[in-house]
């Protein structure tokens, strides 16, 4: 079956691509939420007053679906605050008063992996979660069962395909060994045949460098993709590098792939190597109201937003955004902290005003999705509360990439009607 | 500070509806210029007219039944000016205003304004005209009679004395409608929509080449048959209305077929000499079956299981 993808082209704005990332100066106070990536909270293991070290664990939870938090610097635990995120739910957050020191904590070791088993608990200790924004548990992605749901491609994200973030692309240039390395060992790991690596057709350096780099090896392919957005979507991704459609209700693993986000398995090296948790980032700091020092800088995990735009020269912005300007989420607050799973802080301003005009049928948003929706379709069935429309119409199998409110002549917010239809189907699912 | 916070995406395509509707109007222009060239100021007056009437009646509509302002997205103009070029060029002008009320007032606005309406406002005007004022609707004059005599002379379509030659209907000097007989401003400005993909080209090529092909089964010249009449200006800028064609390529495709043949079957046997309107009016009406019929599958969604599946 042939289908052909649709999406949508961006201007890049990849300004930062060839910034190379300098740390950012540890800040005076981190706010870390107990909620970091998905799954359930973690329940904080420390309490007010008591001393940190970085890479001290001080989050955890018993539920399968989660990873621990561990502190990103040295100091004192000044507060345990209720936190509300971002998207109106609450958990636990620590607040950590930083001493300066940067004390390592003492039991930061390399783990001991000897099997299979083994690898996976150090996979979950390390606090790892999906990095390119999804942040879905990297333990239990590993942990698929080779028995009922055979692997036989590790498919390597390096799409990027958001404008502005240029964090993914800064890995393959400044540790490709680390992308090779933890490509051979998770593959070693996990008897996983095959690679690809899937890198978007605007990165030609990278390109270049992972070619040579695996030129090798047979068992490793390097796929340039075209520079359409939402090419690093998970399903799209999966469908161009290995023409596999992940149907309805499955998993990636039902069609014998895995995905990983680029920075996720140099991260995973670096852990098996020196046993340091997840607990910074390489994030890009870039946006129209970004006015000096914009680019990529390894941030630890707590970091309000604020102090980057500062330190980046943003004093006026109207908008920041955790990650890109497609799929990022927009902030109420600029004290926000840097949570794991950001590749990037964005910061906009003269912000401009939209207006929704009645839909003209031009058909666009059809054109766009890359799932083959029908957005226009879906609006309408929403506005009328048709929930056996909307279900007919497979709006649960929207991606929520914002192609279609992107194009929309008329302004019309569908992808956010998508969203909304989805909720109104659990909600209904519910009440049966 | 407070922040601007609004669902994903934080970034817009440089596009609104007024901006779709002015690179229509840029589109039509070529063959509203040739049309005035070919046919002198009363041409000019009948376009105004027609243009001016819609935005007014809009306008008005609006405001008596108390909705927000839609004049400047300029779909009113695009009607005014589509209406205007399905008109006799010494037409007297009070048609047009008629059949701008039809075409706003009735055809758009009573079902809902822009994007609302089951069927093409210009071309509900020109049918209203067409079957209430048969004879005005059908007194064609004579290619550039301005120049030599103040005086209309009449002539007939191509379509009816069928022997005009291909240059002078590729140049729109025959007489017909003020913005129908120059093929080629009319195919320039369908390739200018194209390549700025404002319209796809499913229906007007499906359009043109199922008149074309069945033409030239019934031993007729095909040629001749695309190039005379109001086929180029139904096919790249009625039959690819948003409003009121299918949304999707399959869709357009099928369309454009069902309009070739009705436009075929028309001229053919029909009593009218063409056919371009009734065939778009009648393809309008089964736009919404088109589109239950042509609906996409979206990418790795399962066939609905047997027992809940209705045909």
């Amino acid at each position: 079956m042939s289908v052909k993808i649709g999406g949508v082209r961006l201007p890049h704005h990849k300004s930062t691509e060839n910034i190379a990332t300098v740390d950012f100066p540890l800040p005076k106070k981190l706010v870390l939420p107990m909620a970091q990536c998905m799954g359930a909270p973690c329940t904080p293991l420390v309490k007010k007053g008591d001393e940190v070290t970085v890479g001290m664990k001080i989050g955890d939870s018993d539920k399968p679906m989660s990873v621990p938090v561990h502190s990103p610097a040295s100091g004192k635990v000044s507060d345990i605050t209720d936190w509300r995120l971002s998207n109106g739910s609450c958990c636990k957050a620590v607040v950590i008063e930083t001493d300066g020191l940067q004390t390592p904590c003492p039991d930061i070791k390399p783990p001991v992996i000897t099997d299979r088993k083994s690898f996976l608990a150090a996979v979950r200790e390390s606090g790892c979660c999906g990095l390119g924004g999804a942040g879905f548990p990297t333990h239990i992605k590993l942990g698929f069962d080779p028995q009922k749901t055979p692997i036989d491609t590790l498919l390597v994200n390096g799409a990027e395909c958001e404008p502005y973030i240029t964090s993914d692309y800064r890995e393959f240039i400044e540790a490709p060994k680390d992308v090779i390395d933890g490509i051979s060992y998770i593959m070693k790991e996990l008897n996983i045949p095959k690679c690809k690596i899937g890198i978007e057709a605007n990165k030609p350096k990278a390109i270049a460098d992972m070619k040579k780099r695996t030129a090798g090896n047979a068992n490793i392919e390097v796929v340039s993709l075209p520079s359409t957005y939402p090419q690093g979507a998970e399903k799209v991704l999966i469908y161009t590098a290995t023409g596999r459609v992940v149907a309805e209700g499955e998993l990636p693993a039902h069609r014998g792939v895995i995905v990983m986000n680029v920075s996720t398995i140099a991260f995973l090296i670096r852990y098996i190597r020196t046993g340091v948790p997840l607990i910074s980032k390489r994030l890009t700091i870039d946006g129209t109201a970004v006015t000096k020092n914009s680019g990529n800088y390894r941030v630890l995990v707590g970091t309000p937003a604020a102090e980057l735009l500062e330190y980046c020269g943003a004093a006026d912005y109207d908008k920041v955004l955790y990650g890109g300007p497609m799929m990022g989420m927009a902030l109420d607050s600029a004290d926000r902290p840097v949570i794991k799973v950001n590749n990037a802080i964005l910061a906009f301003k003269d912000i401009p005003e939209t207006k929704t005009t009645p839909c003209i049928r031009c058909g666009r948003c059809v054109r766009a999705c890359p799932v083959k929706l029908m957005p226009v379709s879906l609006e309408s069935a929403y506005d009328r509360g048709d929930t056996a429309e909307l279900e007919r119409l497979k709006v649960k199998l929207c991606i929520n990439c914002g192609c279609c409110s992107y194009v929309c002549p008329a302004n019309r917010r569908l992808a956010e009607k998508n969203q909304l239809a989805k909720g109104l189907l659990m909600n209904a699912a519910k009440r049966k | 500070m407070s922040l601007n916070v609004s669902p994903l995406p934080h970034i817009h395509d440089n596009i609104s509806t007024r901006k779709v509707m002015l690179m229509v109007i840029i589109a039509l222009m070529p063959a509203c210029i040739a049309g005035v060239i070919i046919f002198g100021p009363m041409a000019l007056l009948n376009l105004a007219v027609c243009t001016v009437s819609c935005v007014f009646f809009e306008y008005i509509l609006r405001r008596i039944m108390k909705k927000p302002q839609t004049i400047s997205d300029l779909s009113a103009v695009v009607t005014g000016l589509l209406l205007g070029m399905n008109l006799p060029p010494a037409i007297n002008p009070l048609f047009g205003v008629i059949g701008s009320f039809v075409a706003i007032g009735i055809t758009k606005q009573l079902f809902g304004g822009i994007g609302q309406n089951f069927a093409n406002p210009a071309i509900v005007g020109r049918i209203v005209l067409m079957l209430s004022f048969t004879g005005h609707m059908s007194t064609w004059i004579a290619p550039f009679y301005y120049k030599n005599t103040a005086d209309a002379v009449t002539t007939a379509t191509p379509l009816v004395t069928k022997d005009a030659d291909y240059l002078s209907l590729f140049l729109g000097t025959t007489g017909g409608c003020i913005g129908e007989t120059c093929a080629l401003a009319l195919i320039i400005g369908g390739l200018f929509l194209m390549i700025t993909r404002i319209i796809t080209p499913h229906a007007p090529f499906a359009f043109i080449g199922t008149v074309a092909l069945l033409t030239f089964l019934a031993g007729d010249d095909p040629l001749y048959a695309i190039l005379s009449g109001g086929l180029m200006l139904g096919a790249f800028f009625m039959a690819t209305d948003y409003a009121t064609t299918p949304l999707t390529g399959k869709g357009k495709l099928i369309f454009g077929i069902g309009c070739g043949i009705l436009t075929f079957a028309i001229r053919k046997f029909g009593s009218y000499p063409e056919g371009v309107s009734f065939s778009i009016l009648l393809m309008n009406l089964l736009v919404p079956y088109i589109d239950r019929l042509c609906e996409l599958r979206p990418v790795g969604a399962k066939k609905p299981e047997k027992e809940g599946a209705k045909v």
